[in-house]
This record gives structure tokens, C-alpha cells and sequence, in this order.
């Protein structure tokens, strides 16, 4: 593993807020999410579908569109040339920034690659827009170089997407994905429609050419088993707020928010075949969020407050970050976050 | 006489042609036998990945599209020569799930509709009150409450309450068997357990058998009493869930498994070496040669027989030829009872 967690952070989120304007009403699909990345660091974002995971990865790509808008927050990347907080840049430099600071592997890779240009064309469009003044040959090189690192052969350049597998369109996207070595590189869901088999393989090519470049990676899904394999830290989502951020290990063996909880015993592991603990409820509409913790109404273990307010996150002393009633300076180890850096390590220095 | 098994696939297989002459075939399935006795309900397994021949085995079942050679059986009468009331009798006893909780629902009729329809076609209910009765009798098997389903249009609705309504409607027949094609991998992992759970009451509770495709190895250890794994239309390996699970013995299914994310920070996956061979998918030899990491010369001139490697587990691999050749009484599932 190549993280360190003693460096500056690469990504720090602070107070992320994204709204949508519907027909009904006023949604907030991300709300207050703070949560910093060390370099080198793998942190999954898991939670049901529609509760903002997406919505904060197209965020910090600045692909909001409207009804969507970022309302607050800043997105602060440190690059070789010093931090750049993605949400202040103008057009232009946002332009730029995508593929060479933060750069997003789709889901469905199958559907992102344009179907009537070449592989190669494909990756030098991308080269083009961003280094005009490369020469072809040059750009040509470090395009078959990007598809060697995931593991295609160099002839992969001139075919077509149709005449690639699944797994090799989506090794392409990861290529290109890493052709100008971004700081950071969000894959959302990227083996969720591939066979086990190549899923594994897909998933060890991402942390592979990750660890390579020396990029951050979050990985978006709701495959726990994936979480478990290969992330270092994993935050959890509901509702459009983080609930709990956690070492993976901790998560999967002491989790502390009720929700990560029942996630966590509803999932099918080899030592529990025929016992099914699915969670109780549904996932609530972000249209008509419940008072207070938006997760009590689902919750074993609401108390009387968590209908009423919502829990103000913590930072415990190891580092792990929850937002839950039951955590609330019950416990002497915990200890009210620090306002902007909420779940940076706990020895990362304030940048 | 004895009864006939509920379902019987004797040396069922799909080769799709196309091109002029039919000069290229693909051969879809190859030589698979099955049985499911009428006996004792059973959930059965059928795992591989996309283009193993799963979805294939589940129409030929589902009567379709029709095997190239060989029979499916349904209590005895092949399905492809059913018809009047025998035809109507296969179609109401033998339901489906599919994978897409979307695409099912017609996005203009409440759901109501969909549970209406069956009991309107095969004439289940004397009355509206009643046929409102058996609704809700099948929405609450499934673990819904029907004040909050019906009357709903299927936007209302998540996939994981939809996927449960296309359930209860299969239940709404009493059906005797349910092929259900990957139904939960459309479904958020959380609600997963609920559906997979409305399976297995369905076996106990309402004695179905139900024959689960899937490409998730993890759910169908979860749920089925036996498995089938298919490579590239072959049964490569067979048996009781737990043995194949935990003691695969062919080199494919020790590979998926090996593959398997468990959801666990102490079960590593991605022990097994993964190879590629040239010079592979030969005619005759075994499909699984170029990938195989313990292949032999043999295995590139013909493909092995099914070997029985224990009471209830075979496996089609020459690293288990002293066994002895498994007929299909391996994959008769409910036998495995009495062996085991």
C-alpha cells in the first residue's frame, strides 16, 4: 500500500451542499459532506441508490446540471502547482482540471466510449483538448502506454469499442482515465455489469496504475465484498449525509452507526449461509426527509432525540467519524470535530 | 408408476447458427441434464457467467425456445408439445422472475395491474372482493403491505418493492416451479436479504421449487439447497451448495470462488492464478482448457465426462477420472437427501 496517511491530504471536502429544484420542491441530495483523502488513499462510498453518492461524485467533477446546483462547499486538491479548490475555478480551468487533477470512470464503461471512433482517437481527443502543443507521435506513445498499464495490448489503439469485451472497455476507460495521472480519480460503480472473475481482475488493474500514479481513488458502489477487498477507509452515505467514515476494518468489525450496522449483518459471508437480516424499511424519499436523523424511523436503537435533531457529527480518537445520537460525548474517547477537517486522520496536519 | 419428476432436461442442447448454411454455430448449452423431483420443493442454482448458457437454460424451461436436441419435461410431457389445457396448466404452474424490476411494469397502469391480469387470465377469483383478497394474501407473503402498494403507479415504488410485487405475482398461481432469473442483481444490497428471503419462504411455505440463475455465487450459497455451475454451456461441476461452495473441485469453480468478494476483511480473494492459454477452445477438448490453471495435454484433445467426486458433488474434470462417471442422478436435487 502506498498511502500515507501523514501527508497533507490530496482532497479535502468541506461542507459539500447540492440541491436539486423540482417540480415538488427543494432536494437536497448532498448535505453538509465534509471528508478529506490522504494520497495515495482508497476510500469506498457506499449507500442505497438515491442517497447522493453520485450526485457527489459528479459534484466534485463539476457535472451538476441544472436543476442540480453546488450550493456551498469547497473542493480543495493539492496538486505539484499548490491547491486548487475545484469549485472556484471559472469554466475554463475546470475544463482543464478534468482528466489532469480529478478524473471520473464512469459506470456502464460499455456506453461512455463513443461507438463509430477508434479506441486511439478516443484517447488522443482527450490528449489534444488538454496538451495541444504535443506532437501525434508522442501523444500516440503515451496513449498505447496508458493501455498497457491496464493491462491491453498496444493494438487495443486502433480497434473499435464493438470489437472489445466488456472487461477491455472498461480497462479503456480506466486508461484514460489516468492519461494525465489526476490527483485524484473517482470510478463509480466501475465493475458492476462484469463477471466476477474479471471483476477481480479489473478492480486490481484500477488500484494497480492507482498506486502507479500516486492518485487518490474513491470508489463509489454498494458491493460491500468489493469495499472489504480493496479500500483502505469506507464512508457511508444516507440520505444525502455521511454517516459514518471508518478504516475498513473497523467498519466491517466494530461499525458505529446503526445504519452501518444492519448494513453490515444483512450481508451474505460464508459463516452465516441461510441467516437473512435485510433492513427494516425503505430508504427515504429525499422529497420528504424524517425529522431530525434522517435514519431513526429504520433505527433499533432511536432514542427520543433522534427525532428531533440532527446528530452533529464526531471525530473519535482513532480517527473514525460518525454522526449518531448514540455517540453523542456518551463515550469520553470522542470528541467534537474540528469544523473543516471533520474526518482528515487524525494526524494530518490543518493545510 | 411413479410420478414423474416435475421438471426433467434429458441431454438438453441450444446451438444458435447463423450465416449462410448455418456455417457458424454456437453452441449455447451442451448435453445438460437436470431433474427436480415433485416430492420435496428445492431451490437449484444454475451459476456462470454472462454467455455460460444460464438465461438459455432458464427460456428452454420456460418453454420459450426449444432445445436443438434432447427434451425438457415437465411432469413427464415435453414442453415443446404441450397444448390446450396441458399448455395452459405448464403456463400457470411454472412462473417467472426476471431480472429487471423496471422493465416488467407497463409505467401507465397502476401496479394493480399487473396482479389483475393473472387472476383475470386464468380466472381465479369468483369476485372483485375476492380477487382483491388474493392480492393482498400474495403481497403480504412477500413481506409488502398492500395499503402501501396498491393503487400505485410503479414510479412510486423502489426496485426492491417491485422486484417483491413481480414475486407475489408468480405466488398469486400457486405455482409448482419458478424460474428466476437473476432477480435480485438489480437490487440495492441492503434489500437483497428481503428478496432472497421471499424466495425461501416460497419453498417452505408454499412448497415451489425454484431453479435461480444467477452470476452471484455468494446469493446462491445463501439460498439454494443445490448448485449447477455452467461454463460456456457445459456443466462443469454439480451438487449440494455447501460441498461446491466450500470444496469446489473443478478448476472453473474454484476460480469463481476465488473471485468472490466476500464482504469480509479477512477472506482475501485472488488466490488463484489466473492464466491464458493459446491455441485454446479447441473442438472436443474441454471448453475450460485456455483459462485452466491445472490443464494437461488431454484436456485439449476431448472434454471430460461429469465424475462423481462425492454423494452429492461431480465435477467435469479429468483431475477427479478414477471416480466414478456420474449419471444424472447427480443432479436429481432432491435425492441428495437421502445420500447425504
Amino acid at each position: 500500500m502506498t498511502m500515507n496517511q501523514n501527508a497533507a491530504p490530496t482532497l479535502r471536502v468541506s461542507n459539500l451542499r447540492v440541491t436539486y429544484y423540482t417540480d415538488a420542491g427543494r432536494v437536497t441530495a448532498v448535505n453538509e459532506v465534509s471528508f478529506a483523502l490522504a494520497p495515495g488513499e482508497r476510500l469506498g462510498l457506499v449507500g442505497e441508490s438515491g442517497c447522493g453518492k453520485s450526485t457527489l461524485a459528479l459534484a466534485l467533477m463539476r457535472m451538476i446540471k441544472p436543476p442540480g446546483r453546488i450550493e456551498s462547499g469547497s473542493a480543495i486538491v493539492r496538486t505539484d502547482k499548490g491547491e486548487v479548490d475545484l469549485f472556484a475555478l471559472d469554466e475554463e480551468d475546470m475544463r482543464r482540471a478534468r482528466l489532469s487533477v480529478i478524473s471520473y470512470i464512469p459506470q456502464g464503461a460499455m456506453n461512455a466510449l463513443n461507438p463509430v471512433l477508434r479506441v486511439g482517437q478516443q484517447m488522443i481527443d482527450a490528449l489534444q483538448a488538454h496538451v495541444p502543443e504535443m506532437s501525434y507521435q508522442a501523444m500516440r506513445e503515451r496513449a498505447e502506454q496508458a493501455l498497457e498499464s491496464v493491462e491491453l495490448k498496444r493494438s487495443v489503439f486502433n480497434l473499435y469499442p464493438h470489437e472489445l469485451s466488456g472487461g477491455m472497455k472498461q480497462r479503456v476507460c480506466i486508461a484514460i482515465g489516468i492519461l494525465l495521472s489526476p490527483r485524484v480519480i473517482i470510478a463509480d460503480e466501475p465493475t458492476s455489469a462484469l463477471d466476477v472473475v474479471v471483476q477481480r481482475q479489473v478492480m486490481e488493474t484500477i488500484c494497480k496504475v492507482q498506486a502507479q500514479i500516486g492518485a487518490s481513488l474513491i470508489l463509489i458502489g454498494h458491493d460491500m465484498g468489493l469495499m472489504a477487498q480493496v479500500m483502505h477507509r469506507v464512508a457511508v452515505m444516507y440520505a444525502g449525509r455521511l454517516v459514518e467514515v471508518s478504516p475498513v476494518r473497523a467498519l466491517f468489525t466494530r461499525p458505529l452507526h446503526p445504519y452501518t450496522q444492519a448494513l453490515i449483518q444483512s450481508l451474505p459471508r460464508l459463516d452465516n449461509r441461510g441467516v437473512f437480516r435485510g433492513l427494516p424499511g425503505l430508504a427515504p424519499s429525499l422529497l420528504r426527509l424524517p425529522s431530525g436523523c434522517a435514519f431513526h424511523p429504520r433505527c433499533a436503537q432511536a432514542m427520543a432525540v433522534c427525532a428531533q435533531v440532527v446528530p452533529k457529527p464526531i471525530t473519535t480518537a482513532d480517527g473514525r467519524f460518525v454522526a449518531c445520537h448514540l455517540h453523542d460525548s456518551v463515550d469520553s474517547d470522542l470528541t467534537p470535530a474540528p469544523v473543516l477537517q471533520e474526518q482528515s486522520h487524525a494526524n494530518a496536519p490543518a493545510a | 408408476m411413479p410420478t414423474p419428476p416435475l421438471l426433467e432436461l434429458r441431454q438438453v442442447s441450444k446451438v444458435y447458427a447463423r450465416g449462410l448454411l448455418a456455417r457458424e454455430q454456437v453452441v449455447a448449452l451442451n448435453k445438460v441434464s437436470l431433474t427436480i423431483d415433485d416430492q420435496r420443493p428445492s431451490i437449484i442454482a444454475v451459476a456462470g457467467e454472462s454467455g455460460s448458457g444460464k438465461t438459455t437454460l432458464g427460456s428452454l424451461v420456460l418453454g420459450f425456445i426449444q432445445p436443438t436436441t434432447g427434451a425438457v419435461l415437465y411432469r413427464g410431457q415435453d414442453v415443446a408439445r404441450l397444448n390446450g389445457a396441458a399448455y395452459l396448466r405448464f403456463r400457470r404452474e411454472v412462473q417467472a422472475v426476471f431480472q429487471d424490476p423496471f422493465a416488467v411494469f407497463n409505467p401507465f397502469y397502476r401496479v394493480d395491474h399487473l396482479l389483475e391480469t393473472p387472476i383475470a387470465k386464468f380466472k381465479l377469483a369468483r369476485s372483485k372482493r375476492e380477487a382483491r383478497r388474493m392480492m393482498e394474501d400474495a403481497l403480504n407473503a412477500v413481506g409488502l403491505r398492500p395499503e402501501e402498494i396498491l393503487g400505485r403507479f410503479p414510479h412510486q415504488l423502489s426496485g426492491g418493492q417491485r422486484q417483491r410485487i413481480t414475486i407475489a405475482r408468480a405466488l398469486l398461481l400457486k405455482p409448482r416451479l419458478l424460474v428466476a432469473d437473476e432477480p435480485v442483481s438489480m437490487v440495492d444490497a441492503s434489500l437483497r436479504a428481503t428478496i432472497l428471503e421471499s424466495l425461501r419462504r416460497m419453498r417452505d411455505e408454499h412448497g415451489i421449487s425454484i431453479l435461480y440463475i444467477t452470476h452471484d455465487l455468494t446469493t446462491a450459497y445463501h439460498v439454494s439447497d443445490d448448485i449447477l455451475v455452467l461454463y460456456a454451456g457445459n456443466v462443469v461441476e454439480a451438487g449440494d451448495a455447501e460441498q461446491v461452495i466450500r470444496q469446489p473441485k473443478h478448476p472453473y469453480t474454484q476460480l469463481l470462488i476465488d473471485s468472490i468478494p466476500w464482504p469480509e476483511v479477512d477472506r482475501r480473494w485472488g488466490s488463484v492464478e489466473l492464466v491464458q492459454r493459446d491455441g485454446a477452445a479447441a473442438s472436443g477438448g474441454c471448453r475450460f482448457f485456455a483459462r485452466c490453471p491445472a490443464a494437461m495435454p488431454r484436456c485439449a484433445q476431448s472434454a471430460p465426462a461429469l465424475y462423481r467426486v462425492s454423494e452429492a458433488q461431480a465435477a467435469a474434470c479429468y483431475l477427479h477420472e478414477g471416480q466414478p462417471v456420474a449419471l444424472d442422478e447427480v443432479l436429481r436435487a432432491s435425492d441428495r437427501a437421502v445420500m447425504a
